[in-house]
């Protein structure tokens, strides 16, 4: 029973397919959609190291390492936002967050 | 045997621990869930050889996201039993898109295989007989410099805007201005009066 690429790449399916089934679930909490894409983004990292470790090719860590920043600097940005927001309305429902007024 | 053992142990906990993500009733399960998530595909990246990128996991998104995460939960004082209605309404359309998407993504992971040609275009191959840390340190620093310095750079731009937007000045709070201590002499400061005996001021 050996484990191959294939395996892997169902993991990381079934991780971005949760991603996006919690950004439709949860339509209205920013918080949860903000980790729903932090979920997406763990799928790629797996699909990236899982042919960079297949294919023997070094390249694909090196480019998880970004999207790893870039991913945290999104984070950051993101609840950045998110408490600029609850500290104008007092709630971080989304649906009220298209007025675009400041 | 033991491997897939692993494989099968770390991938299945990490795929309910990413389903908890989305249904726990309140966030700051969410952000376990989550934790418990990064922590199980860190196993997962140690099954691949990719030792410095687990680590890397665990410091960057356990300790650092996952907490900025749960700071913000716990600091801002919502009403999440409102901002769950309607999860029910959403659910057969979330549930359709998810299980679409799913089955495609598995059918071209199925149906799928390297090509022929595709070892001969390897970029950077995997140096044997030096750790997984100097192998990416040989190629992230000399090929991919640029990339590692923007990388820099959005993290320095994230930084400076998380302190823009989350700054404030309170109109009310005394603060320090050191040119006023420091311009202060004894002609804007003192005031010499005569005081006449038995008079007062």
């Amino acid at each position: 029973m050996t484990i191959g690429l294939g395996h892997y790449l169902s993991v990381a399916a079934v991780l971005f397919t949760l991603g996006i089934f919690g950004i439709f679930l949860n339509r209205k909490n920013v918080i949860i959609i903000l980790m729903s894409i932090e979920l997406i983004l763990l799928a790629v990292n797996i699909n990236l190291v899982a042919f960079s470790s297949f294919m023997g090719d070094i390249v694909g860590q090196v480019f998880a390492m970004l999207v790893l920043t870039v991913a945290a600097a999104e984070a950051a940005i993101g609840l950045a936002i998110l408490v600029v927001y609850f500290r104008n309305r007092g709630s971080i429902a989304v649906e009220d967050i298209n007025l675009m007024k400041g | 045997m033991i491997p897939a053992l692993f494989f099968y142990l770390f991938a299945g906990l990490c795929v309910a621990a990413g389903l908890m993500v989305i249904a726990a009733r309140n966030p700051v399960h969410s952000v376990l869930f989550l934790i418990m998530a990064f922590v199980n595909a860190a196993g997962l990246f140690l099954l691949l050889g990719a030792e410095f990128f687990a680590m890397i996991l665990i410091v960057v998104y356990v300790g650092a996201v996952a907490v900025l995460f749960l700071f913000v939960v716990m600091m801002l004082d919502v009403d999440f039993a409102e901002l769950r209605e309607g999860f029910l309404q959403y659910l057969p359309v979330g549930a359709l898109v998810g299980i679409v998407f799913l089955a495609e993504i598995l059918l071209v992971v199925g149906a799928w295989s390297i090509g022929p040609g595709i070892p001969r275009v390897i970029t950077a191959p995997i140096p044997q007989g030096v750790t997984n840390t100097e192998a990416i340190g040989l190629v992230l620093y000399t090929r991919y410099l640029y990339f590692f310095q923007a990388a820099g750079l959005v993290l320095l731009v994230a930084m400076i805007g998380a302190i823009v937007l989350t700054l404030r000045h309170k109109e009310n709070v005394k603060r320090q201005n050191i040119g006023v201590q420091v311009a202060r002499n004894p002609a804007s400061s003192i005031e010499i009066r005569q005081v006449k005996p038995g008079q007062g001021l």
